[in-house]
């Protein structure tokens, strides 16, 4: 039996809401003021996954990064082997907004897509506009 | 390497000294120990030219002050230096005030200082409306003025370099070398000068050098803390004021600065030679005094506080003399209030100690000096009304055109000119104080990034070479990635040993950790072998790696 | 030489970053036609290319985007609309007759006329001197901002050994960017009893990495000789005076500044427009439009708002008041309504309602402001000059930190209403 307390990010009351049980089966949820909190909680307590915005280094860019996210949420414990990964990556310019970076970041299933428009070298000082 | 002459120290008095040697067909270096020009007292003092009714005309600082007054004009408007003669105006607000304030008049008219007058409180709050109202009289003496004292020490240095100086920075001086109680040479951290003579302009550390050639010498550093505030805030006075010193305390002064922002300051305490740090109790006073003078001051439109180490020697007077026990070394130390005043008097001092040292013969004037520092232009000095001619400069260059620096409208191509000035400047806090870059209200927020690209691009450094001040200083530590990279090595050499000692669990529980750890390994075999970018091909297989892992 | 560019627009917005460019695309769509966008960097969007965190996007867009992609919104819509953009260019001073005399590279500087005049210059960071630390000027003291630009934009580390003083969002924000770039940060400093931030960033951003935050402590001396080596945090007393004996020394060789935004509006000054001395943005009315006729402002340099969705939401305010002023379709109120920050409340944006409103589909008008102190079980209230309660609204907890929002009918408005007053104070007991 585990005991959490876990601060729910709903609202800007941030109430402390304490969660029992264990990895598969919640015991009790106390504290939180409306059902959002005990959702959250719930959620907060059994599987916490994150977005993980960061930047991937561009070659050849008008740039020399370009930012990215991770598609969808993902396990809030692979974030630094994540971010590992990422660091060990570069990609050629142009990148588009949205193109897949990483597909399968960490073995999460999840892709790693950019957020932005990286140009060429050339083509920036050619240029065309960011 | 040979020289004539080495200066030690690139402040005010080194500068000027330089400038008046190089009048002269001699071979002349100046060794400073930091990354810049002005970069000791120099850069942080009250930028005040006394008008001198303070000086004692028995005291070496006193005669230099009365004699260098009358020659900014001219100096200034040769170097391009912003220099207003504001008048100044010592404030008195009781009967014990009146009297110091009399007798600073009477003193004054002795020696000779022009226009002294004291006047009173109508004509006081006329001429300064937002001074405290309690203040009765005030001595009003209109040859004061104010200088930017880091523009002026470096176009000093420039001018000189200009005719022939050889500026070498970043050199600590560490020996002087004698022979037979004549001096041989100057030996620095990275250079030995053999020279005739030396001048030691070396600030608070004048007694170090002065004890490497054997001479005794004491300087105590007094430190002085000052607030500047926003240029918004210059128009708020319009004189030098200081209050009437008392026994026990000098005051606060307020002024303007030669750009038009408000200076306040400073106190005055001893301290070390290496100590510049503004202290919350200094601030506190030194507040506390300035709104005696000016009580609707803008607390909140401080931009920047500083404290600067005055060089004082124990007899509270200038050391301008040649050393008693070495042939050819002149000290030109001690240099405190009113240093910065008194230089180019000083300049003129040493030059006669100078000349004691080589025959008539020897001594001979460039017919080639150039008096004036070619202009370089600074887009603050144009107004709504002059704006369009700013465009000659864009015409000429396009780097005109681009504004770097928003707060205190800053160009690009006046950032690269200050990087190819005769004394270049090679980092931050040196295009601060030659273009102005990085000195508003932001203090380097938004043009500190785009400065430090000029420089790397100009110097063709990397941006992580490039400093606020000279080695130790990098603005940037890493390339971002690098650290994750190294700090994955570092991790998994601390797994590896203590793996081998047994203390390590493994987490690699389950499929999802293995993924992980499979690309923890390229991650690491990407670390050990370098950090360059890798191709897409190499990206492709990373995917497929990592991909491959989760497939298992 | 030959221009794409004329010298009299109906339009010229200063600054393209959400505001601008929100204003510039909406203003487009209520038919202004001529409108011409100056930007001083080289690129549009301004600070949000740099924020490269996600949370943005959810109340305007109704999706979660990182500020990169809410910037590209807007900015993909710029090549196809009529909108003119001068980049790399520097607005050095507007006159109260609505000339801009503006600097660039290609057109050196230039007069431009302008019939409407945007101000939308963002915000800029308080520095290190704006809260006085005391100690020694080393490399290594930076603002949060200036760091997340070295990071995201210029591709470097600005420290690997990092302490923060402020838990707004971007102190937050920039503890978390750093430790996933692998430095270590020591800790996040608050003066206040309480984070300034959101409670989300707090978690996510502190909680995850083991970040503590410290409340009621700052820094009290930065030490140092060519870098940062070691802070002096200490703990403040009720008045946040730091209480003496409670200084820990830290190491570190970095510390970042997230002490608060000042609105810039240098160029505000010097038309010589009245600013709100509590805002640092300018004294406006409903419209958006400063004291000077045909002079609006939107965006950070009017009021520093924590959510891009509610600058762009200011930035259509301002659009379609620029529209109605063009088009000559404003009618002034008989009484100007003058609107002031009440118990525990800092400031109220608009200042006045200067005009009746004649669009049959605005029913309402939305009043922004920030309480002063953290009040749970608020009630927002605004009371008109006679003392009588408008229109009152209920919020489990209002906090400085989060600006808040009340919508005003404005069939409650009559021609003899001069003053609404708004307030926050904890509800009774019992109400619900």
């Amino acid at each position: 039996m585990e005991k959490k307390e876990i601060i729910c990010i709903s609202c800007p009351l941030g109430c402390r809401v304490e969660v029992r049980g264990d990895g598969e089966n919640i015991e009790s949820i106390e504290g939180n003021q409306c059902p959002q909190g005990r959702e959250y909680a719930r959620e907060e307590f059994m599987n916490p996954t994150r977005i993980l915005p960061t930047t991937v280094r561009v070659s050849g860019g008008e740039l020399p990064l370009v930012s990215v996210k991770t598609e969808a949420p993902i396990p809030r414990d692979k974030i630094f082997s994540a971010m590992d990964q990422i660091a060990q990556v570069t990609v050629e310019a142009p990148v588009k907004l949205g193109e897949v970076i990483i597909e399968d970041l960490v073995g999460t299933g999840v892709s790693l897509v950019a957020t932005r428009r990286v140009l060429s070298d050339k083509k920036a000082a050619d240029g065309e506009k960011v | 390497m040979k020289a004539d002459i080495v200066i030690i120290g690139g402040g005010v008095t080194g500068t000027a000294v330089a400038r008046k040697l190089t009048e002269y067909e001699l071979d002349i270096i100046l060794v400073e120990k930091e990354a810049d020009l002005a970069s000791g007292t120099s850069k942080a003092n009250s930028g005040i030219v006394h008008a001198g009714y303070n000086a004692d005309p028995e005291t070496m600082k006193g005669q230099l002050n009365i004699q260098a007054n009358p020659l900014f004009d001219k100096l200034c408007s040769d170097l391009n230096v912003p220099f207003q003669r504001t008048g100044s105006l010592v404030v008195g607000f009781n009967q014990q005030d009146l009297e110091t304030i009399k007798q600073k008049k009477e003193n004054g008219d002795k020696i000779g200082i022009p226009g002294l007058e004291i006047i009173g409180r109508r004509r006081l709050q006329k001429i300064e409306p937002h001074i405290n109202d309690r203040a009765r009289w005030a001595l009003y003496a209109p040859s004061a003025g104010i200088v930017s004292p880091h523009e002026l020490t470096i176009a000093l240095g420039e001018n000189a370099a200009q005719n022939g100086l050889q500026v070498m920075l970043e050199n600590k001086v560490e020996d002087i070398e004698t022979e037979k109680g004549a001096l041989k040479a100057v030996v620095t951290n990275r250079e030995r000068i053999e020279c005739d003579v030396v001048i030691n302009a070396a600030g608070v550390y004048a007694d170090s050098i002065a004890r490497m050639a054997g001479d005794e010498m004491v300087i105590r550093p007094r430190k002085g803390e000052y607030f500047i505030f926003d240029r918004e805030y210059g128009d708020l006075i319009n004189h030098v004021l200081f209050p009437t010193p008392t026994e026990t305390s000098k005051g606060i002064l307020v002024t303007a600065t030669a750009h038009g922002n408000l200076l306040v300051g400073p106190n005055a305490y001893p301290a070390g030679k290496e100590d510049l740090a503004t202290t919350s109790g200094g601030l506190v006073e030194i507040m506390k005094g300035a709104v005696k003078l000016i009580p609707d001051l803008p607390r909140g439109g401080v931009i920047s506080s500083f404290a600067g180490l005055r060089a004082a020697a124990p007899s509270e007077d200038f050391i301008i003399s040649p050393s008693p026990s070495v042939w050819g070394f002149i000290h030109a130390a001690g240099i405190q209030s009113p240093g910065l005043t008194a230089a180019p008097a000083t300049a003129e001092r040493v030059e006669q100690l100078v000349k004691g040292y080589y025959p008539s013969e020897r001594l001979v004037k460039k017919d080639d000096f150039q008096e004036t520092l070619p202009e370089k232009p600074h887009l603050y000095d144009y107004d709504e009304g002059d704006l369009e001619d700013w465009n000659e400069y864009i015409d000429r260059r396009e780097d005109y055109g681009e504004v770097v620096c928003r707060c205190e409208h800053v160009t690009r191509g006046e950032i690269i000119d200050a990087l190819h000035s005769p004394v270049p400047a090679q980092t931050l806090d040196a295009i601060k104080r030659r273009a102005r870059a990085g000195m508003g209200r932001c203090q380097g927020g938004f043009c500190g990034p785009r400065v430090v690209e000029i420089i790397a691009e100009e110097l063709g450094i990397s941006p992580r070479e490039v400093t606020k001040k000279g080695p130790g200083s990098e603005i940037l530590q890493e390339k971002t990635k690098d650290l994750r990279l190294k700090k994955k090595t570092a991790d998994k050499e601390n797994r590896d040993n203590q793996r081998q000692e047994g203390k390590y669990k493994d987490p690699a529980q389950d499929a999802a950790k293995n993924a992980e750890q499979d690309a923890e390994q390229a991650t690491e075999q990407a670390a050990e072998q370098d950090t360059e970018p890798k191709t897409e091909k190499q990206l492709q297989q990373v995917k497929i790696e990592s991909g491959g892992a989760d497939g298992e | 030489m030959v221009s794409e560019f004329k010298d009299k627009y109906q339009l010229v917005i200063i600054g393209a970053g959400p505001a601008g460019l929100g204003a510039a695309l909406a203003a487009e769509e209520r038919g202004v036609k001529d409108i011409l966008l100056l930007e001083r960097d080289y690129f549009l969007g301004g600070i949000l290319p740099q924020c490269i965190h996600n949370g943005f996007g959810l109340d305007y867009f109704g999706e979660e985007l990182t500020g990169p992609e809410y910037a590209h919104r807007f900015i993909d819509r710029i090549p196809e609309s009529t909108v003119q953009v001068m980049d790399e260019t520097m607005v050095l001073d507007i006159t109260p007759d609505k000339e801009i005399t503006a600097l660039n590279r290609h057109q050196g500087v230039q007069k431009i006329e302008a019939k409407a005049v945007l101000l939308a210059m963002g915000c800029r960071e308080r520095t290190r001197e704006a809260i006085k630390i005391p100690g020694d000027r080393t490399a290594g003291v930076l603002t949060a901002g200036t760091a997340q630009r070295y990071i995201n934009i210029e591709g470097y580390l600005p420290g690997r050994k990092v302490i923060v003083l402020g838990s707004g969002d971007i102190g937050l924000i920039m503890a978390r960017r750093m430790t996933l770039e692998g430095a270590e940060v020591d800790s996040v400093l608050e003066i206040m009893p309480y984070s300034s931030g959101l409670v989300r960033n707090k978690v996510q951003c502190l909680d995850d990495f083991d970040i503590p935050l410290k409340l009621n402590h700052t820094l009290t001396r930065i030490e140092g000789d060519k870098r940062v080596e070691r802070v002096v945090v200490s703990r403040v007393n009720d008045d946040l005076e730091p209480v003496p004996g409670s200084e820990q020394t830290v190491e570190c060789d970095t510390v970042l500044l997230a002490v608060g935004l000042i609105p810039e509006n240098e160029l505000t000054k010097q038309m010589g427009i009245e600013l709100d001395p509590v805002t640092g943005g300018a004294v406006v009315n409903e419209q958006r439009e400063t004291e000077i006729n045909g002079v609006f402002a939107c965006g950070n340099v009017l009021q520093v708002h924590d959510l891009v969705d509610y600058v762009t939401e200011e930035s259509e305010i301002a659009a379609r008041a620029v529209s109605e002023y063009l088009s000559r379709r404003r009618k002034k109120r008989r009484k100007k309504i003058k609107l002031t920050a009440g118990e525990q409340i800092t400031y109220v944006v608009p200042h006045r309602i200067d005009y009746v409103y004649q669009d049959k589909d605005k029913k309402t008008l939305k009043l922004f402001l920030r309480s002063s102190v953290p009040v749970e079980e608020a009630e927002l209230k605004v009371v008109d000059g006679r003392g009588q309660e408008l229109i009152s609204s209920r919020k489990k907890i209002v906090t400085p930190g989060e600006m808040e929002t009340i919508i005003l009918p404005l069939q409650f408005l009559d021609e003899d209403t001069e003053e609404l007053t708004v307030s926050v104070t904890k509800a009774s007991q019992g109400a619900d």
